[in-house]
């Protein structure tokens, strides 16, 4: 299955500049695991050390966002796209 | 690398700032990352209603469609700018735990409803820490 990733702009350094990188997969988790196998330093931003989705990692398959389908469970067609949103958040406390 | 931030757009986002005190503010801070320049500040809501004191968040499809306008307008994301309400400048925990990498952050102080400091940090490759970048006064020609 060729899928493809859209990389957005913050984490395009690690990506060798590429706004989309072509993977392979079944699901949604491989897709995200052929992503970072060919590109390692996205794995530090993408998961947490316990391998979780960063709490700012939105992952968009076409329009759906996979946390409403069965996430990284969601099986993926060939020739579809998957896009990653970062959400922003902060504060002082 | 020296941030140089338009005069008058830093008046706006002090201004938003100001308005949204006691809550924290958030925005994004656009313009060229080559030259590491921001002429653009676009306000944003703060979505964290339930702690908007000490939080902030914008959600994915709110932010793209946002940074997609400014991008339509030839503008590029340099960063983001939230305020921290009767709290120092200084990034927290919190904030480094949720930072893109290669943004700035643009942290505004405001104490009792007045701008008191304004640091700006990105985040390193290894998420270990923020580090602090100068901020420069600048004028779009």
């Amino acid at each position: 299955m060729s899928v493809a990733v859209k990389i957005p702009t913050a984490l395009r350094t690690y990506a060798d500049g590429k706004g989309s990188i072509d993977c392979t997969g079944a699901t949604v988790g491989e897709v995200l695991g052929s992503l970072v196998e060919q590109h390692p330093g996205l794995g530090n931003h993408l998961r947490t050390a316990e391998g979780k989705l960063r709490s700012f990692v939105n992952v968009y398959l076409g329009e759906e966002d996979i946390r409403y389908l069965d996430g990284e469970g969601t099986a993926v067609d060939d020739g579809a796209t998957l896009t990653i949103v970062p959400s922003i958040a902060g504060g002082a406390a | 690398m020296t941030l140089r931030f338009d005069e008058t757009e830093r008046e706006r986002m002090n201004a938003h700032v100001r308005e949204g005190f006691p809550h924290e503010v958030v925005g994004i801070l656009a313009g060229d990352r080559g030259e590491h320049v921001i002429s653009r500040v676009h306000p944003l809501v703060n979505e964290r209603a339930d702690s908007a004191h000490n939080r902030y968040k914008v959600s994915g499809l709110t932010l793209m469609r946002a940074e997609e306008a400014l991008q339509d307008e030839g503008l590029e994301i340099v960063g983001y700018y939230h305020s921290h309400p009767d709290h120092p400048s200084q990034y927290s925990e919190y904030d480094r735990d949720h930072a893109l990498p290669n943004m700035s952050y643009v942290i505004v102080s405001v104490m009792g409803g007045d701008v008191a400091s304004t640091q700006s940090w990105r985040l390193t490759d290894d998420r270990s820490r923020m580090d602090e970048e100068p901020i420069e006064s600048w004028r779009k020609p």
